[in-house]
């Protein structure tokens, strides 16, 4: 046996003494990180653990949606998108970031009910790694993406190099939304469900198989007040149209995103202590 | 850390002085439930009932105006009936629950092992579960990668750590979490009803690690129904009673007063 030190008063939990919420989930967190990592690496892994392709589930996945809405959309109702394949794909790869890492949050903090109950853990490691997860699955999937991209001749460009700005602002959005969606999921069983529908209509109200060029006027500036919008557009100005996104663009992704994040950290933070109760 | 520092905060073995000092502290500590009247999980049923004002709740106090102070160094064994809040305190101490009101200290690192098997994963690996729970407890991944070969051998399974867990035993699972759960000496170990797993061997494995710990001037609160063994290794114990402390003191005391109190109760063996 190593010989050890107990630090008594080293670590001392004051359940009177403790930081505003705000900052208390922020700092276990930090103190958590690894958890954060083998959290990530438990999803990534376990996702598709039992299948024949595994990991490359993960690519191939959205390869396969896209095959499909292009045959329906490019060869059925002949939209006239350029490269409609990598419009599709690349528009599909922001929107499944947001809705399964939002998706994921929600479910691993109900369904970890019972680890709640058993050991500290920083609630906020849920949602955190289901964004951690998702940024795994599409950071991987970029490497088809950019596959068909020289298959279809369309060159790739210098801009590739802004990605991670739109890919950072889709991450803050999603987390607050995750962190949102989850508190509401912990009080109320039919959050999940209710969730899942929403999603639906909200991919139809997204240009994400079609484009917003095919709207009337009223509809698309309508559609302006969908966050997704901007998300989306920052995203594809940069590995679809291959330019650096538009500033006014941007601005506003940035702006929602850090909106939501706050209106998330600051829901789930207030009502973190309760959880352990509740589930 | 394979060297002993010598600091103002690093307690070794040297019982009666560590015993002065206390290793957690609960000053009125209550812990509600609220459960309601008729359980309302829908959204619609929630917005109806509210507009209504029906919504009732029934409040279940788990613990109330809990007082207790546990010394370094000791083994605390906690008795009482089901539900009398034995899991609860243990989980004021683990962090886990927010005491309702009151001020609950824990002055050092508490380590739960409230029911083993918390965290595992199926699908993963022996290895990669062990890595993940570690994580869980607060330990960095440096210190498991230190302590691993231990772990696992003291867990005996080093022929099985590469395979799914879905193929392990209760028993194996069990000893698994033992092992990393008791990797590192926290400061505080918090046992719940632990030792009933595994087999015979396993479990005087358990009490021999427990032991070594408390030398090291660990202090390990311990809640149990095995009233024996509570007798055999506690120093000091509390009887719980419908979340309240019905009395506290040296361990043979509390646990002959309880015995006594509950005689129905079959001592089980250890």
């Amino acid at each position: 046996m190593e010989s050890v030190d107990l630090m008594w008063g080293r670590e001392v939990y004051d359940s009177a003494r403790q930081p505003p919420p705000l900052a208390d989930e922020f700092l276990s967190l930090l103190r958590y990180r690894d958890l954060v990592a083998q959290w990530i690496a438990r999803s990534v892994k376990t996702r598709y653990k039992r299948s024949l392709l595994g990991v490359a589930w993960t690519m191939v996945n959205p390869l396969l949606t896209m095959a499909v809405l292009t045959v329906v959309f490019s060869r059925l109702f002949r939209t006239p998108v350029r490269d409609y394949p990598l419009y599709v794909l690349s528009g599909l790869l922001l929107w499944n970031f947001v809705a399964q890492s939002t998706t994921a949050a929600m479910g691993e903090l109900v369904w970890s009910g019972g680890l709640l109950g058993r050991a500290f853990v920083p609630k906020a490691v849920f949602a955190v790694s289901a964004v951690g997860t998702g940024l795994v699955n599409l950071i991987l999937a970029l490497i088809p993406y950019a596959v068909i991209s020289l298959l279809l001749g369309v060159e790739i460009t210098s801009a590739w190099l802004l990605l991670p700005l739109p890919i950072l602002i889709a991450a803050a959005f999603a987390l607050g939304l995750g962190l949102l969606v989850s508190t509401a999921a912990v009080y109320f069983a039919d959050v999940m469900p209710t969730y899942d529908v929403l999603l639906m209509a909200w991919l139809y109200l997204t240009p994400v198989i079609y484009s917003m060029e095919l709207l009337p006027p009223g509809v698309r500036t309508l559609l302006q007040i969908n966050p997704m919008v901007h998300l989306i557009g920052a995203f594809r100005s940069v590995i679809y149209e291959g330019q650096p996104p538009e500033g006014g663009t941007l601005l506003m992704a940035g702006f929602t995103a850090l909106g939501m994040l706050a209106l998330g950290w600051w829901t789930f933070t207030r009502k973190a202590r309760d959880f352990a109760y509740r589930l | 850390m394979t060297s002993l520092t010598v600091s103002e905060t690093a307690t070794r073995v040297d019982l009666t002085a560590a015993a002065a000092l206390p290793a957690a502290r609960l000053e009125r500590v209550c812990v509600r439930y609220r459960v309601p009247r008729e359980p309302v999980s829908g959204l619609k049923e929630f917005a109806v009932r509210w507009a209504h004002r029906r919504l009732a709740h029934v409040d279940f106090w788990a613990l109330r105006d809990v007082d207790l102070e546990i010394g370094r160094g000791e083994i605390f064994g906690v008795v009482g009936r089901n539900g009398a809040g034995k899991t609860t305190l243990l989980r004021v101490l683990a962090r886990v629950l927010h005491p309702t009101s009151g001020r609950v200290q824990v002055f050092g690192r508490a380590a739960p092992l409230l029911e083993l098997g918390g965290g595992f994963h199926p699908e993963l690996t022996g290895r990669e579960n062990v890595y993940l729970y570690a994580s869980l407890l607060g330990l960095e991944r440096r210190d498991t990668q230190r302590r691993f070969s231990s772990m696992v051998e003291f867990a005996e399974l080093a022929d099985f750590i590469d395979s799914p867990l879905r193929i392990y035993s209760t028993g194996m699972i069990a000893r698994l979490g033992f092992a990393v759960a008791t990797s590192r000496p926290s400061e505080v170990l918090l046992i719940d009803e632990a030792l009933t797993v595994g087999d015979e061997r396993f479990q005087h494995k358990c009490l021999a690690r427990m032991d070594e710990y408390r030398r090291l001037g660990c202090t390990i609160v311990f809640v149990t129904h095995a009233l024996s063994t509570a007798r055999q290794i506690c120093d000091r114990a509390a009887w719980l009673e419908a979340g309240t402390v019905r009395r506290v003191g040296p361990a043979t005391e509390v646990i002959d007063a309880y015995a006594r109190w509950q005689p129905t109760t079959t001592e089980e063996k250890a």
